[in-house]
């Protein structure tokens, strides 16, 4: 991209300009080769661009649904670490259960994002980002699930008692063998 | 990157899961100190060598000999006899050999001078128990051989100096007969044995020295008896007193005839204050005799006539004769007077001319002078020259030459009673800037140093400046109290009645105190100190209040003798106040309950099983009344196999009307069959622990709730038969039984007996368990086994809705009334060591894991985890509970070389182990005593929360420097790039 601007910019000895202004007439400073007439083109133009207006809306619900379903993909692959990370707390396990939880939550975040550039009047995008807001869901559980299974939720009674002070006694009593 | 991260971890965690608690070389004496004492000199004896160092040998009460350096009072060499082998007697034979006669002159052993090796030991047997003496004559000679005459057990023997081997023995038989003296008069071949029989016939033996053959027997009846010890006045002459001790008795046993002379003491001494007693002591033709407020010496001139040469009424200490030349003695006499001792060295036979008069100046702290040794040198100009060494009421032994003290040695605190900590004063701030200054270059240049040492760029000198530097850390040694709190004062009573302030970062002495109230007086004749409490320890007034302890002290040994309390502050070392008390002490309890000024309320309790409680403010009182009725209080009596459970009734009614004084009733009483059962330990949770949690977490998930309570009570008894010594008894006749009895209701929670085992048994008690050792007969090892203690009412609180909603009752106040279900769990295991003493860790919250302290016969201390005395422990322990850190079981506990905490020091007679927690929560402080001294930090699951002391800040400092400036080297660098890039 910045590559680019510096190709914009002066400072060479020559520079083709690839751009075409056609559509502007005010910038048509040479005048049309013989036998060309613009006209022709100006005519197809409506139609052609409705084609490719449909073909894109298309190719757009297209590319939304496999946006949708590509959590599925990572879904399985994260079930896969999972298992190969066993059920013991270290730092491998720990690793791949938060980000088995991150990846959903910051997903999820940006499901809008995510479906920018296939926002379009024609598309319905509802259905792909309910897709993909479920599977993501199915990500968070599969996270929390592995977190449970590393024991580090505290859904055991273990887990409030632990800290649990001794309880007071009210009788007190003292002495021993006499000095 | 992950499994290099993972690698790491792993290495992380076997590191600290495997016990390693061991220092480093360099480490030693950062943390720790030692300290090397020998006891109340008995008998000190100069080594008369002409070439090497000048040295003197000592016994002392707590059965040390020892060789001092005399310039410095070093220790040379030491030896710690047992506790039942109690030296009699001490001397230096052929110049190169120390004697020592011990056991009640049963053991005769002899120790080479320069290093402290044994030589020889023999063991000499007797008729019948009597009085020891051991002589070392100068010119007795037998075959080339020198000659030993030692008295004891009714028996006179003389034996070999070269190998102990006895030449001929000769037995005194007779009935009543009791040995006062046993002479051997120089330049003679024959002994005298002098003694009374049935306390009125004085009996005299001679005999020849070469063959232990009798020569001569006589003897004479005095119808008025005889009382005390005889003092020697001639080698031919002895002076008795009467059985009222007021007649002299004089008798001389010239060549064999016995004559005698009576002198009543009131013609010598005009006023003559009750009965008197000799004081024993060798000069010859002097003695000197001991009336309540006056010393009297006396002179016999010739023919059994009594002179009085001196009357004195001052306190005062006599040596014993040293021989100077052929025929001259001097001796050492020494008075008190108000800050000064005087010190006088005198001829035997001119009492008038003093050879030396010097006055010191003493501490008054060290009390009165107990005990006087002299011994001559030869000065440049060839007159002689005196030193005397002596031992002061504070039992420390100090040698006085030319008029100063040339060292001193408190040796007071071989023999603790007891100790207590109190907490440093705080730091105030005004720390004048040039000393941070000064600090901070110091810092930079010992950090520097530091960084040199770790990258190992450092020359031997600097690592000789680096370990210097490590040992005399001026931040360990200070004044104030510090933020980890491992700063703190021991207090410490001693025997002598003498408090100690040491601080524990060096362990020097930052005050001592001898106790007033310990002092012999009127009303009270000879007390005794029992007991160290902690009175005051101010939290809201830290800054402006000081700490103070409670000294609990008799006036005699039995327990029906009033009590005297003392309050000291352990900041100054003052007494604030002392109280006499008109009721005797048999029990203190320190209640869990301070008044506004932080006063702990302490309750005693007299013989006649009153309560009177103290301090006596009507603060307190109010306080109290609040919980009268939820005090209770349980005596044990060994000696009857009884345990009594009391509660506080009404105020004292009869003769005494003191509303701080109450009347108890017995509740309950727990009565061991006398003929199955002898009471031989019993244990308490230490009122000061701190517990942090009531819940046993255990493999997967589950809880198990701990039964915590500080009113259970440990009692260990055994078949009375099997009290004796270890192999005295079979197997079927001896047995164990262990009690958990609840002190308030009288409750037996748990009884547990082991068949065919034995005591001593040494038990410590903490949190929900209590660890014991003893003897197995049957298995002949010593063994430890744990009991733990379960609540199994609390089980069922499973729910954890209720539990994170908080609504459960696991935290409220429980009354030991409501019945409790518990459920204990057990295991044994055997030990290779015999216990002198056991002890726990304790920290500031509890939350650190445990370690069991052991005193080992071996007088060193090892730790153990607590993990390894885990009734849990299984064969096989499954996935899960090796999770938890269960050890899977083993026939006997190991002992990890690397896990004494003494490392490679002794403490020599060890008798307890004390550990204090630290404000940080991983450290524990741990004090061992017994004629040494040594203290260290013990942290049991390494110091988790603190970066350890030899960290180096330096390079920490300048790795995030060097990082800060790679930063921002490398972002200066990507902007000039990115640039270039742009431009291109």
């Amino acid at each position: 991209m910045e590559k680019g601007k510096g190709i914009m910019g002066s400072g060479r000895r020559w520079a083709v300009d690839f751009s075409d202004n056609s559509t502007a007439p005010s910038s048509r400073d040479i005048p049309d080769p013989p036998g060309f007439t613009r006209a022709s083109v100006n005519q197809d133009d409506s139609t052609v661009s409705r084609q490719k207006k449909d073909a894109e809306s298309n190719w757009k619900a297209q590319k939304a649904w496999e946006v949708a379903q590509a959590p599925f993909k990572n879904l399985l692959m994260m079930g896969f670490m999972m298992w190969m990370a066993g059920n013991t707390v270290h730092l491998f396990s720990i690793g791949i259960t938060f980000s088995a939880l991150w990846q959903p939550i910051s997903a999820l975040q940006g499901v809008g994002k995510v479906f920018e550039p296939y926002k379009d009047n024609k598309v319905d995008l509802l259905g792909p980002k309910l897709l993909f807001i479920a599977l993501n869901l199915g990500g968070l559980a599969l996270g929390v699930w592995k977190l449970n299974t590393l024991g580090l939720l505290p859904t055991h009674a273990s887990d409030w008692v632990s800290s649990l002070p001794p309880a007071q006694e009210v009788e007190y009593s003292g002495g021993g063998i006499p000095l | 990157m992950a499994i290099r991260s993972f690698f790491l971890f792993i290495l992380f965690f076997s590191s600290s899961l495997s016990p390693v608690f061991s220092l480093y070389e360099d480490q030693v004496g950062l943390m720790d100190w030692h300290q090397q004492y020998i006891g109340k000199v008995k008998q000190a004896v100069f080594s008369s060598q002409r070439a090497g160092r000048k040295r003197v040998v000592v016994s002392t009460e707590e059965n040390v000999i020892a060789s001092l350096d005399l310039r410095h009072g070093e220790i040379f060499w030491r030896h710690l006899l047992g506790a039942d082998d109690v030296i009699d007697g001490i001397d230096i034979g052929l110049g190169k050999y120390v004697i020592t006669l011990s056991s009640g002159g049963s053991i005769l052993r002899s120790w080479n001078l320069p290093d402290g090796q044994m030589v020889w030991e023999s063991s000499l047997q007797g008729p019948k128990h009597s009085k020891s003496f051991l002589l070392v004559p100068t010119n007795l000679k037998f075959d080339k051989d020198n000659v030993l005459v030692v008295f004891s057990n009714g028996r006179l023997h003389a034996i070999s100096c070269i190998d102990g081997e006895v030449l001929w023995k000769k037995d005194f038989e007779a009935e009543s007969f009791e040995v006062q003296q046993v002479i051997q008069p120089p330049g003679s071949d024959l002994i005298y044995v002098v003694g009374f029989a049935a306390s009125y016939q004085f009996e005299m033996y001679q005999i020849n020295a070469k063959n232990g053959e009798l020569l001569k027997h006589e003897s004479a009846s005095f119808s008025s008896g005889f009382s005390g010890e005889v003092s020697l006045v001639s080698t031919e002459t002895v002076v008795a007193l009467d059985s009222t001790g007021s007649i002299l008795q004089t008798i001389s046993f010239q060549d064999g005839k016995i004559s005698s002379q009576q002198t009543p003491i009131s013609n010598l001494v005009e006023d003559s204050l009750g009965p008197a007693v000799i004081i024993p002591s060798s000069v010859s033709g002097i003695f000197a005799i001991k009336t309540d407020a006056v010393t009297v010496f006396i002179r016999v001139i010739g023919e059994g006539k009594l002179e009085v040469v001196e009357k004195t009424t001052h306190e005062i200490a006599v040596s014993d004769a040293l021989s100077i030349s052929e025929d001259q003695q001097a001796f050492a006499l020494i008075q008190h007077a108000s800050s000064e001792i005087h010190l006088t060295v005198k001829l035997a036979h001119d009492w008038d001319g003093n050879l030396l008069k010097e006055s010191v100046k003493m501490d008054w702290q060290r009390g009165l002078v107990h005990k006087v040794f002299i011994n001559n040198y030869i000065r440049t100009d060839r007159s002689y020259g005196f030193r005397v060494l002596i031992v002061m009421e504070d039992h420390s032994l100090l040698l006085l030459q030319q008029g100063e003290i040339v060292w001193s040695r408190e040796d007071g605190l071989a023999s603790i009673i007891d100790v207590t900590t109190s907490e440093l004063p705080v730091e105030r701030n005004g720390v004048s800037v040039a000393k941070v200054e000064h600090n901070l270059f110091e810092w930079l240049k010992g950090h520097m140093l530091k960084l040199k040492g770790t990258l190992m760029l450092a020359s031997p000198e600097d690592m000789a400046a680096i370990q210097s530097m490590r040992l005399k850390s001026s931040e360990k040694s200070k004044m104030t109290r510090d933020h980890n709190g491992f700063r703190k004062l021991l207090i410490v009573l001693t025997r002598a009645g003498k408090l100690f302030a040491l601080h524990t970062g060096d362990g020097r002495i930052v005050w001592s105190h001898l106790l007033r109230s310990l002092h012999k007086s009127e009303a009270c004749q000879s007390p005794i100190g029992l007991n160290l409490y902690q009175w005051q320890v101010p939290h809201h007034h830290a800054m402006d209040e000081n700490p103070s302890v409670l000294v609990v002290s008799r006036c005699g040994p039995s327990s029906d003798t009033p009590g005297v309390l003392s309050f000291v502050d352990t900041y100054t070392g003052k007494e604030l106040s002392s109280l006499s008390l008109d009721h005797a002490v048999v029990q203190v309890i320190p209640l869990p309950y301070t008044d506004s000024t932080e006063q702990r309320l302490h309750l005693l309790i007299n013989a006649d099983k009153h309560a009177h409680l103290y301090p006596k403010t009507s603060e307190a009182l109010s306080i109290f009344k609040r919980e009268f009725l939820n005090i209770y209080w349980y005596s044990v009596e060994d000696q009857n196999g009884i345990i009594k459970g009391h509660a506080l009734k009404c105020k004292c009614t009869g003769e005494v009307a003191d509303e701080f004084c109450f009347d108890t009733r017995d509740l309950w009483s727990v009565v061991f069959p006398s003929e199955s059962e002898k009471i031989v330990a019993t244990v308490t949770r230490k009122l000061n622990e701190v517990v942090h949690t009531q819940a046993k977490v255990v493999a997967d998930q589950d809880v198990m709730y701990k039964y915590i309570s500080r009113n259970l009570l440990f009692v260990a008894t055994v078949a009375p038969k099997g009290s004796g010594e270890i192999g005295s008894v079979t197997p079927e006749e001896s047995w164990l039984v262990a009690y958990l009895i609840d002190t308030v209701t009288g409750r037996i929670l748990h009884r547990v007996t082991h068949h065919g085992s034995q005591g001593p048994v040494h038990a410590v008690f903490s949190e929900n368990w209590v660890v014991y050792h003893y003897f197995n007969l049957r298995a002949h090892r010593y063994e430890m086994s744990v009991i733990e203690i379960y609540d199994q009412s609390r089980a069922d609180n499973k729910d954890v809705w209720k539990l994170v909603l908080g609504k459960h009752n696991l935290t409220s106040p429980i009354s030991l009334f409501s019945r409790p279900e518990v459920i204990t769990k057990s295991q044994s295991y055997f030990f290779t060591h015999s216990l002198k003493a056991i002890a726990v860790t304790s920290t500031a919250k509890g939350i650190t894991s445990k370690q069991l302290l052991l005193g080992t016969i071996g007088d060193q201390v090892l730790a153990l985890d607590k993990r390894f005395l885990d009734p849990r422990r299984t064969v096989n322990p499954t996935q899960a509970e090796k999770e938890e850190g269960i050890i899977p079981l083993t026939d006997s506990l190991p002992i990890i070389p690397q896990s004494y905490v003494t490392h490679a020091l002794r403490v020599e007679g060890l008798r307890g182990i004390i550990t204090v927690p630290a404000k940080l929560e991983s450290t524990t402080l741990v004090f061992a005593h017994g004629v040494d001294l040594f203290f260290t930090q013990l942290a049991p699951s390494r110091t988790y929360d603190s970066l350890t002391e030899d960290f180096s800040y330096a390079l920490l400092l300048i790795t995030i420097v060097a990082l800060v400036a790679a930063i921002f080297v490398t972002w200066r660098l990507s902007e000039r790039k990115e640039l270039q890039e742009k431009w291109r």
